[in-house]
């Protein structure tokens, strides 16, 4: 709020805006936001993109209509507001994806729906976009999306590879003639308690990089 | 009867909201640390499904599906108003939750003060929209299907979070390595529970 007007669009400070969420501040891995659709969309790599694609946009817009309606919207009714806007955003994602892509919208079931009680959506609206300007908002909800998009691509690349040993439905490890040298597909990746070792696995590996994200006893 | 006690069984232990769907996790991983609060809020979550699943299938029921208008008269039976049921689901919710923390409030300000910030929150709790679209989707037959998978999805979410707080309670006293102090050995903690309700797949009474 109290930048100058003439601030560049893409200043050094709106550019970590951008950057801190997919890393340092990563919303899934170091704020715990949004974990319960994260974990159940990313058994195949194309749904995971999807999902993330489409949280991305919601984060985004809502954002940016929230921030621009944050002076008119009286307190006490803020958190019903903010999930109207969110709702209805929601609800034409779902119909624009039951439209153009029915059979990744069936795969995705409630999941599409569920968006509107995503952590990050709330979460971010309540701690970034109540409290700054458009612009700054747009920037914050990108890069959220892409940080949660990320994990749930790493997550849906691994699950799909070695459950199913596709990449976005190309049979990879056919391909390179795997299986006839006695390589068989690990069915436990397809199932959901993989989900959460892996997020733990990679949590462990971005901690590890980073010993400033390491939580004290 | 033997129908609504399958649906009950299968919504604890085999289609659990934790497990197998991660409905709810947020405040699951953020809840879960002393078994106190966690009991705390597996009850609210149970009752707020006990009451909000069943509102809103007979809301989706008489309302919005395909066809349910025809009570109107003739000229509203093609109507199909389901692109709403975001919209009226959460509205539903947000509404019940309101009521629920003013009952608690007055009733039992005990339980409300150890609830604290996480009653406004099971609002915005996936399990409990979760539920309510499942419902939807799988397209139970009856208030009475609807109202048993409310209270076995509600009772499943408490079993997984009392256990998981149980378990964290215990790890305080154990030697993790630093990086995964904290989230990560949650994370890998309900994947290894969750292998092991694994093992309930398949039973059917």
């Amino acid at each position: 709020m109290s930048t100058p007007e003439k601030e560049p669009l893409l200043s050094a400070k709106n550019l970590k805006l951008l950057t801190s969420p997919v890393g340092k501040n990563n919303p899934i891995t170091v704020q715990v936001l949004g974990i319960c659709s994260a974990l159940a969309v990313t058994v195949k790599l194309k749904p995971a993109l999807v999902m993330a694609l489409s949280v991305t946009i919601v984060v985004a817009v809502s954002n940016v209509v929230i921030s621009a309606l944050r002076s008119r919207i009286p307190d006490r009714i803020r958190i019903i507001v903010q999930l109207v806007v969110i709702a209805t955003l929601v609800i034409i994602v779902d119909q624009v994806l039951k439209a153009y892509a029915f059979d990744v919208s069936k795969q995705l079931s409630v999941f599409v729906g569920l968006i509107i009680t995503n952590c990050i959506l709330m979460g971010r609206l309540e701690a970034f976009a109540m409290s700054n300007s458009p612009w700054k908002s747009f920037l914050d909800g990108l890069g959220n999306g892409a940080g949660y998009g990320l994990i749930l691509i790493v997550v849906g690349f691994f699950r799909e590879l070695l459950g199913s040993g596709t990449v976005m439905g190309y049979p990879v490890i056919q391909k390179l003639g795997l299986y006839s040298a006695g390589y068989e597909n690990n069915g436990m990746m397809i199932l959901p308690p993989m989900a959460l070792i892996l997020v733990g696995l990679i949590i462990w590996v971005q901690r590890s990089r980073d010993k400033s994200l390491i939580e004290n006893k | 009867m033997e129908n609504l006690l399958n649906i009950f069984i299968k919504s604890i232990f085999i289609d659990n909201m934790i497990f197998a769907y991660f409905l709810g996790m947020c405040s699951y991983l953020a809840v879960s640390k002393t078994v106190r609060t966690s009991v705390g809020l597996g009850i609210a979550v149970t009752f707020v499904l006990l009451i909000t699943v069943p509102v809103n299938y007979l809301i989706d029921t008489y309302l919005l599906k395909k066809g349910a208008l025809s009570w109107l008269g003739a000229s509203f039976a093609d109507l199909d108003l389901s692109f709403l049921s975001f919209m009226i689901f959460i509205a539903v919710i947000a509404a019940m939750v309101q009521i629920v923390e003013m009952v608690i409030e007055k009733f039992s300000p005990a339980l409300y003060n150890s609830l604290g910030i996480f009653l406004p929150l099971i609002a915005v709790n996936c399990a409990i929209l979760g539920a309510s679209l499942f419902m939807q989707e799988r397209e139970y037959h009856g208030i009475a299907e609807v109202t048993s998978f409310a209270l076995g999805s509600g009772i499943g979410w408490f079993l997984a979070i009392v256990g998981l707080a149980a378990i964290r309670e215990k790890l305080r006293y154990s030697n993790v390595p630093a990086p995964l102090r904290g989230l990560g050995i949650t994370f890998i903690l309900v994947g290894l529970m969750a292998i092991a309700f694994m093992g309930l797949m398949g039973i059917k009474l």
